[in-house]
């Protein structure tokens, strides 16, 4: 059995509104924090990292990987699942509006790596991808998130 | 064959990077050794590199390096990947 990206997500949210990027992330941040994978402080060092680096974490058209480097404020680390009802724009010319953004946050640079995996082979489905952007509900996303894994082993 | 793929954090884009490149690399029958790296690491890494894989917006940040500098728009676009560092092997 592949791993199980659903079983990564320490929340999933369909359908949020956002008023600009900065709403985007906080809701992914938010969703970390309720999933006990990072504290609030881990948020505000995402949208930082964004005003640093600027909107590079927009890796495809549309999906944004909200994330900062390891750090006191990540607990036990994890993924959180925020689809937008209305894509908001990032700056990011190549890849702009977006409407999934998710969070990552990571205990060390090689925890992660399995999770990683998953997340890069769902990301480049494109047929997979086509069917999350439609999902509407947590559940929508979570099927789909668990018949690639059934589907890869 | 030295790549660097880098982020502004090492752990999140590159790491995305680096496996599909590796995949990529992979197919087209390279034998590469691809790091994923942030960009304080990237600015020493990639003077011993041939290859960086970047962003757009890092590339600016990361100013001039010896290594040839290959900007990747779609990350989980592998033919774009493929085209690119086919362009830049040969």
């Amino acid at each position: 059995m592949t791993f199980n990206l659903a079983e990564a997500l320490s929340s999933i949210v369909t359908q949020a509104d956002a008023a600009d990027w900065r709403a985007a992330i906080r809701l992914a941040g938010d969703g970390l924090v309720a999933g006990g994978a990072a504290t609030e402080t881990y948020t505000d060092e995402m949208i930082a990292a964004v005003e640093q680096h600027g909107p590079y974490i927009v890796i495809a058209p549309g999906i944004a990987l909200a994330h900062s480097r390891p750090s006191p404020a990540v607990l036990t680390g994890g993924l959180s699942w925020v689809s937008l009802a209305t894509p908001v724009e990032f700056g990011n010319a190549a890849n702009d509006p977006v409407s999934l953004v998710i969070g990552l946050a990571a205990v060390d640079h090689d925890a992660h790596l399995q999770v990683m995996r998953a997340l890069a082979g769902v990301l480049s489905n494109s047929s997979a991808m086509e069917r999350l952007h439609a999902a509407t509900t947590p559940d929508d996303v979570r099927v789909v998130l668990s018949e690639l894994a059934t589907a890869a082993a | 064959m030295k790549i660097v793929a880098v982020c502004g954090m090492g752990i999140g884009t590159s790491v995305l990077l680096k496996m599909n490149a590796e995949k990529v690399l992979a197919k087209l029958g390279v034998d590469a050794d691809v790091e994923a790296a942030d960009m304080g690491v990237a600015r020493g890494a990639a003077q011993m590199a041939e290859i960086v894989l970047t962003s757009a917006e890092l590339a600016e940040e990361l100013g001039d390096v010896p290594a040839e500098v290959i900007v990747i728009k779609n990350f989980f676009d592998l033919d774009e990947i493929t085209e690119k560092l086919t362009a830049a092997l040969e």
